[in-house]
């Protein structure tokens, strides 16, 4: 946000513009539109010059600006620190060589719904992501196979079930552990790592609810898909551990991936879990925020569970 | 009233390379004990996976109690009791919660049908609070019976009931097959030990997925062609060897401590010939004698007639 609108607020800008690391949305926009772009995900970062830009540096030898970075993603925001810092060395320098005595741009930053930069209140959520796939998917994947490795599946075959029975049956102990684990998770997150909990605690654990669905299904499909445990583990493990790990953003940036893997991206859970869960803990954000979230999962459980019964052997072989 | 109808089922593996069940046809009647014998990888089981729907024959029909295996599975899944080869309850459930659970899958309950399955879960009752994993081979089977008959069914399905079970176990097995039977269930049975043969009403020969005879025992023993002669001596293995080398002879192969001997001509002396040919061979203690072929003979003559 450009108050000053005076030759060094302008010329800095066009610093920023030329270097490739910005883009730069727009050059007024209001403190309100700020803080909405920031929840929306739209910006990263904001630069605001005060009124007097240019004057201060020129009177007092000495201005500020403002940088506001989205600290819900520690590691992006220290880089763009890092890099408008740097732009403005750069052209503080050009700016001293020309005027002599030294002027001074002074940054003013702070990393918003995260002051400290706390690293953990990142990595909580995705952790949560990692152990509820694991528990869910992991756990799961494993049941129904397991009773065609015994032999048990032949037995109950041979008996009036339904399909779907089995699969809630398999499925409803581990979503009862899960819920155990992700209380777990929220009570150390909040009271021992200070994550903040802004948002509301019953729309976390309706996310959570599906996300957990979404694990859950694709256990079962996996479970119904594969023939031994070892399979169905080694398939869960590596097709589903690694691609939370890589593609749900809490590791790597998925802005810096190239352009297949984050479309890649969208159809990993992980990914919309662990974006739903830090605009309702760290953002407080309500649902017409995270809707995008809600519906991708709902979309990807019903996807799951139907092929999962689709799947499911009412003979043997 | 048929229980069972098999019509031409074939049914073969790894795309055609092992045919398991070839070109099979026979017929089971309403509460009758029918057993199905034949050696390991006769192809029994496969039968047993077909009729009890939980495998497709590749071609012929079959009818379970009148409905169709491929169209009316569930309904056939309804009525039948099944108990697989391999043990299939829960082995980390206790023998009281495997049958607990067998009985909820089928929405009845233990007390319902405590009256069929008195005799067999007596013998298991005091250790209905132990882990099934844990019973001996003979618990087991009584255990996995007593599941398959807890929802009173029409028709029982024994795959190899009795393998793995001690001689007494056995025994009182077929005795409590005998009982069910008396209660009007049919009950379709398969071994591969000769001697329950004799149990059944029927029996069919099955060798290398071909049913080689079916009928009564008595009878298949009755139309063994030619007289069988045992034969010992003090030397039984140099006997055989001696015996096979012998022209005249058809057949000579150990039966317990005999040699069962069958001649080519069926109208031979076989006693005095075996005997001279025998002491022609410095063969001492020389014992000849008729005996009454037993069904482990028939199902012998009868397999190798099918591979000559």
């Amino acid at each position: 946000m450009d108050n000053a609108k005076d030759e060094h607020s302008e010329k800095l800008i066009n610093k920023f513009k030329a270097s490739t690391y910005f883009s730069i949305s727009e050059k007024q926009i209001s403190y309100v539109r700020i803080e909405q772009e920031f929840k929306k995900g739209n910006i990263k970062a904001a630069i605001i010059f005060p009124a007097q830009f240019s004057s201060d540096l020129t009177t007092s030898k000495k201005a500020q600006i403002q940088v506001l970075t989205d600290g819900t993603e520690p590691n992006v925001a220290k880089m763009l620190l890092q890099y408008i810092t740097s732009i403005t060395q750069d052209y503080q320098q050009v700016l001293n060589s020309a005027i002599p005595p030294a002027m001074v741009i002074i940054p003013e930053i702070s990393m918003l719904y995260n002051e400290e930069g706390n690293g953990s209140i990142n990595f909580v959520p995705g952790v949560m992501a990692l152990i509820l796939m694991i528990v869910c998917t992991a756990l799961t994947s494993v049941a129904v196979v397991r009773e065609k490795e015994l032999g048990t599946m032949e037995a109950l075959l041979v008996s009036p079930f339904k399909p779907i029975m089995v699969l809630v049956a398999k499925a409803v102990p581990y979503l009862v552990l899960s819920l155990i684990n992700l209380n777990f998770i929220l009570i150390l997150a909040v009271f021992v790592m200070n994550v903040p909990m802004q948002g509301n605690i019953f729309l976390f654990f309706f996310l959570s609810m599906l996300f957990i669905s979404t694990s859950l299904s694709m256990g079962l499909l996996i479970s119904n898909a594969t023939d031994s445990q070892q399979v169905a583990l080694l398939l869960s493990m590596v097709g589903m551990l690694l691609p939370t790990l890589i593609f749900s953003g809490f590791i790597f940036p998925l802005e810096n991936m190239p352009m297949f893997f984050q479309w890649f991206a969208y159809i990993v859970p992980a990914r919309w879990y662990y974006t739903g869960v830090k605009s309702i803990m760290l953002k407080g954000l309500d649902i017409s925020y995270i809707w995008k979230e809600i519906t991708a999962l709902s979309v990807m459980t019903i996807i799951f569970l139907s092929i999962a019964i689709k799947k499911f052997k009412i003979r043997l072989s | 009233m048929k229980s069972l109808i098999l019509n031409n089922i074939t049914k073969t593996f790894d795309k055609g390379a092992i045919v398991a069940v070839d070109d099979v046809s026979f017929s089971v009647n309403e509460g009758e004990l029918f057993g199905l014998i034949g050696p390991d990888g006769a192809g029994k089981t496969t039968i047993f996976r077909i009729l009890s729907t939980l495998l497709l024959a590749d071609k012929g029909e079959a009818v379970v109690a009148g409905y169709d295996v491929k169209k009316d599975y569930r309904s056939i899944r309804n009525i039948i009791g099944y108990m697989p080869g391999r043990f299939s309850l829960y082995q980390d459930l206790t023998v009281h919660e495997n049958l607990t659970f067998f009985a909820m899958l089928f929405g009845t309950s233990i007390e319902d049908n405590y009256e069929l399955i008195k005799d067999i879960y007596d013998q298991i009752k005091p250790f209905s609070n132990r882990r099934a994993g844990k019973l001996s081979g003979g618990m087991k089977q009584k255990l996995a019976l007593s599941c398959a008959l807890i929802h009173k069914p029409k028709i029982l399905f024994l795959d190899e009931p009795t393998t793995g079970v001690d001689v007494v176990s056995r025994h009182e097995f077929w005795e409590i097959l005998k009982r069910l039977k008396s209660q009007g269930i049919t009950i379709f049975v398969s071994t591969a030990y000769m001697d329950e043969a004799m149990k059944c009403e029927r029996i069919a020969l099955i060798q290398k997925g071909k049913i080689l005879s079916i009928n009564t025992p008595e009878k298949i023993i009755e139309s063994y062609p030619v007289k069988l002669f045992g034969a010992k001596a003090d030397d039984i293995y140099s006997l055989l060897k001696d015996l096979r080398e012998f022209e005249q002879v058809e057949r000579c192969y150990p039966f317990g401590e005999w040699l069962h001997v069958t001649m080519k001509d069926s109208n031979a002396d076989g006693i005095n010939l075996i005997k001279d040919y025998a002491l022609s061979e410095n063969h001492k203690q020389v014992e000849v004698k008729i005996i009454e072929p037993n069904i482990e003979d028939s199902f012998i003559r009868l397999m190798n007639d099918q591979q000559t």
